[in-house]
């Protein structure tokens, strides 16, 4: 008895993790967690661009050269499945665990054992979906958004892999959003009141509710489908009496939400940074709140414009018109915010904060497509064509992708201690940038131009614009290995970081020091 | 013998299809061959240079504040942070301009939805992977299948002007007449789509959804399947053929008096 009493004393003198294996198997910290799914994700963002750029390569001219179309529709389907629940979510889901905790001055997250579960559980669903490649008939191939009866009665027998590979990942989110809903609200340091949080927690306390909002009807979704493909149901099944525009209405009421999941935290990092690299408060800081929140409302109320080709009633047509086209309102808000935060600030322009830039500016571009597609009558012609391609490109990586980029350059010092070569990152910077306006503009005028998307083939006329498309996703792709090499640079032999690497930034993450130490905050901060 | 006269026609109307059908450069929608698909052209540019002239502003005052704040400069920081009147009148205008949007594609959408008092109406029905067309209240029904060779597809022999949008039995249909697509499947959902009409409508298996066009010059128009549909997706183009009401006449009686 006195023996297991003195080991756990010792435990509790030593603090510091466990040597080997042992540390990242059975961590409970925040720090190890987070560096664990920033790892994880960016893995699985490479895996997904791979098979980008496999997709790109076979549309660099027309007719077929490298694969063959079945198995062209799994890449398009495991890229979108791999970038989404693989790459974006968990990249953020990292973030919140490094960062929360030290922006509102907690030791640790709420539900420490359950962090450790909920990232093996991310793991182990990532390893069953990416295994289908390997199956007999191949993965998925009915695109990321599985509609029915294509995923079902005509799906390939992995499906009901992918189906499981769902419900685990489904778990993890919802308990990763579970432990963020709980650390926001339960651990803030004594006078950190629900107006004084970053907005990095503000965005990512609202993302957690849409997660626990959402995720279990993606859920049932796939549970239907399990349902049709094993046990004789017809919920999709129009032979059998189903309704193959249910399985539509009832994805599409997760998969919207889904899409500002993946954005909102990113618009929390660009207003941490910005501000910090302009040398001036926030602008409209309430304002940027509410802004969050509404759009996060509204999010629930715009599915069926992802159907305003499925033969919706006008009435139901109009109405999912102008909700959407009343999100970009608040979405408009947000951009005015950041740049007023901008003007007459004393601006320099490190990695972050070109990133950070590079968002606004390029975000802007699909939302305004965005609005464009709003509108239901032309959606008639821009649905299901390389112009919605280019539009969710054009949110997702300038969105997501570059809000995750900014924040590992602006807090990797405090994650490793070391400075980043400011030269390399700002290469980083401008051969994304370059690469992807080359890869995905053009994509507007071939979807315009009358190219429907997930073609592994294509009429002559598209051929010029596509293979501009090819190089400058080449380009996009190539520059992300330099992202690996600059880490690993200054991890191996960067400048030592100081606590509060840039000046302008503000908040609790700059008061420890760098790197931060394994546990932090025991002591809660006072805020004023 | 249908057939052969069929190619025939198509060659006929090969001839005078619009030059810019084959345009390498395309970069916008098509206006397209109805008074319908005109108007959605009509919208989606003035939604199209809404959105330009709103993109300009922001990036002009993006462009300004990293310009003249830099730090290298000896910019001081100000520090405001708040100011309710500037955000009352961002959240208003941005809505006004949407109700300028919303106005227009209202009337177009009604418009779109009125498919009554059609003189033709044409049941589409999606395969894996090809098109079949009825004549509802005649005899006419045909599968329409693509015919670009493998050999084009597999880089073993030059492509053709229509590759990938070239099929057996085009959609025969006259112009100047009001004609409802009753649009179903027979298995996946498939859509069906030829920008020069000016919309596509989801193929949906169980249910038949309505659309309707008026053409208004002969000509050959092309159009492909626009909902992923499985292995052949990019292989079920569409080529609808108008004709003069005449020609669409004799067609028809050809047509029926041969199957009858």
């Amino acid at each position: 008895m006195s023996a297991v009493a003195d080991a756990h004393a010792v435990d509790h003198d030593h603090h510091g993790p466990a040597k080997g294996i042992a540390r990242w198997l059975f961590t409970t910290n925040h720090k190890d967690i987070g560096t664990m799914y920033l790892v994880f994700s960016f893995a699985m963002f490479l895996t997904g661009g791979a098979m980008a750029m496999l997709i790109r390569a076979e549309l660099f001219e027309p007719g077929m050269q490298l694969i063959q179309p079945a198995f062209y529709n799994q890449m398009t389907t495991m890229h979108g499945l791999i970038m989404v629940f693989g790459a974006v979510m968990p990249a953020f889901v990292g973030l919140a665990n490094w960062m929360i905790p030290l922006m509102i001055g907690a030791p640790d997250m709420a539900l420490p054992r359950m962090n450790n579960w909920s990232f093996w559980l991310l793991v182990t669903g990532a390893l069953i979906l990416t295994s289908t490649l390997f199956m007999d008939g191949g993965a998925p191939n009915f695109g990321w958004t599985f509609y029915a009866p294509l995923s079902t009665t005509y799906g390939p027998d992995s499906t009901t892999f992918f189906i499981f590979a769902i419900h685990i990942m489904g778990i993890s989110s919802i308990m990763g959003a579970i432990n963020v809903i709980a650390t926001i609200i339960n651990m803030r340091a004594p006078g950190m009141t629900f107006m004084k949080m970053p907005m990095f927690v503000w965005t990512w306390l609202i993302t957690a509710f849409l997660l626990i909002a959402v995720m279990p009807v993606l859920a049932s979704v796939v549970t239907m489908m399990l349902m049709d493909i094993h046990f004789g149901t017809a919920f999709f099944d129009a032979a059998g009496g189903g309704d193959p525009v249910l399985f539509q209405h009832v994805f599409w009421f997760f998969g919207h939400p889904e899409v500002y999941i993946m954005i909102l935290p990113a618009f929390g990092i660009i207003s941490q940074i910005i501000p910090a690299f302009s040398r001036k408060p926030l602008f409209g800081y309430t304002s940027m709140v509410y802004a969050v929140a509404a759009i996060a409302i509204l999010s629930f109320l715009v599915w069926a414009h992802h159907m305003f080709t499925v033969g919706m009633p006008i009435a139901g047509e109009l109405f999912f018109m102008y909700a959407t086209m009343i999100i970009a309102v608040p979405t408009g808000v947000k951009i005015f915010n950041w740049i007023s935060t901008m003007f007459r600030g004393s601006l320099t322009f490190e990695t972050p904060m070109l990133f950070a830039i590079g968002f606004v500016v390029l975000f802007t571009v699909g939302g305004l497509s965005g609005v464009m597609l709003a509108i239901a009558p032309a959606d008639f012609q821009y649905h299901d064509t390389y112009f919605v391609v280019a539009h969710f490109h054009y949110v997702l990586i300038p969105g997501a992708i570059y809000g995750i980029f900014a924040a590992v350059y602006y807090w990797l010092p405090k994650w490793s201690g070391r400075m980043y070569s400011e030269a390399l990152g700002k290469a980083h910077f401008w051969l994304s940038f370059i690469g992807l306006n080359v890869a995905f503009f053009p994509m507007h005028f071939v979807g315009l131009a009358g190219m429907p998307r997930r073609y592994v083939d294509y009429p002559i006329q598209f051929a010029n614009f596509n293979m501009i498309s090819s190089i400058g996703a080449f380009l996009f792709g190539i520059s992300q290995l330099l992202l690996v090499y600059i880490v690993y640079r200054a991890i191996r032999s960067g400048n030592k970081a100081p606590a509060r690497p840039w000046d302008g930034a503000q908040g609790l993450e700059w008061t420890v020091p760098s790197p931060a130490p394994y546990h932090t905050f025991e002591q809660p901060p006072k805020v004023d | 013998m249908s057939v052969q006269a069929l190619r025939a026609g198509a060659l006929a109307t090969a001839a005078t299809a619009p030059a810019t059908a084959f345009a390498e450069w395309g970069v916008n929608m098509p206006q397209g061959a109805t008074a319908m698909s005109n108007t959605i052209y009509d919208l989606h540019m003035w939604v199209f240079w809404i959105c330009v002239v709103i993109g300009l502003g922001v990036f002009l005052a993006i462009l300004w504040s990293v310009l003249a704040y830099r730090r290298s400069k000896g910019a001081e920081p100000a520090h405001f942070h708040e100011n309710t009147t500037v955000e009352i009148i961002w959240t208003i205008i941005p809505f006004l301009i949407l109700v300028t949007m919303a106005i227009p594609a209202t009337a177009t959408l009604v418009d779109m939805y009125d498919s009554s008092e059609a003189e033709v109406e044409i049941k589409v029905t999606g395969y894996q992977w090809r098109w079949q067309y009825e004549y509802m209240g005649e005899d006419i029904s045909f599968f329409s299948s693509p015919t670009t060779p493998s050999g084009q597809q597999n880089n073993l022999i030059k492509k053709s002007d229509t590759y990938n949008r070239e099929v057996d039995n085009p959609l025969v249909l006259p112009v100047d007449t009001k004609i409802r697509f009753l649009i179903t499947s027979n298995d996946v959902i498939h859509s069906w789509w030829v920008p020069e009409f000016g919309w596509k409508q989801d193929a949906i298996p169980g249910f038949i959804n309505k659309n309707w066009t008026r053409i208004q010059e002969p000509g050959t128009y092309r159009g492909l399947c626009a909902e992923l549909c499985g292995q052949g997706h990019a292989f079920m183009p569409i080529e609808v053929k108008a004709v003069p009401k005449e020609e669409y006449r004799e067609w028809v009686a050809e047509q029926t008096g041969e199957s009858g």
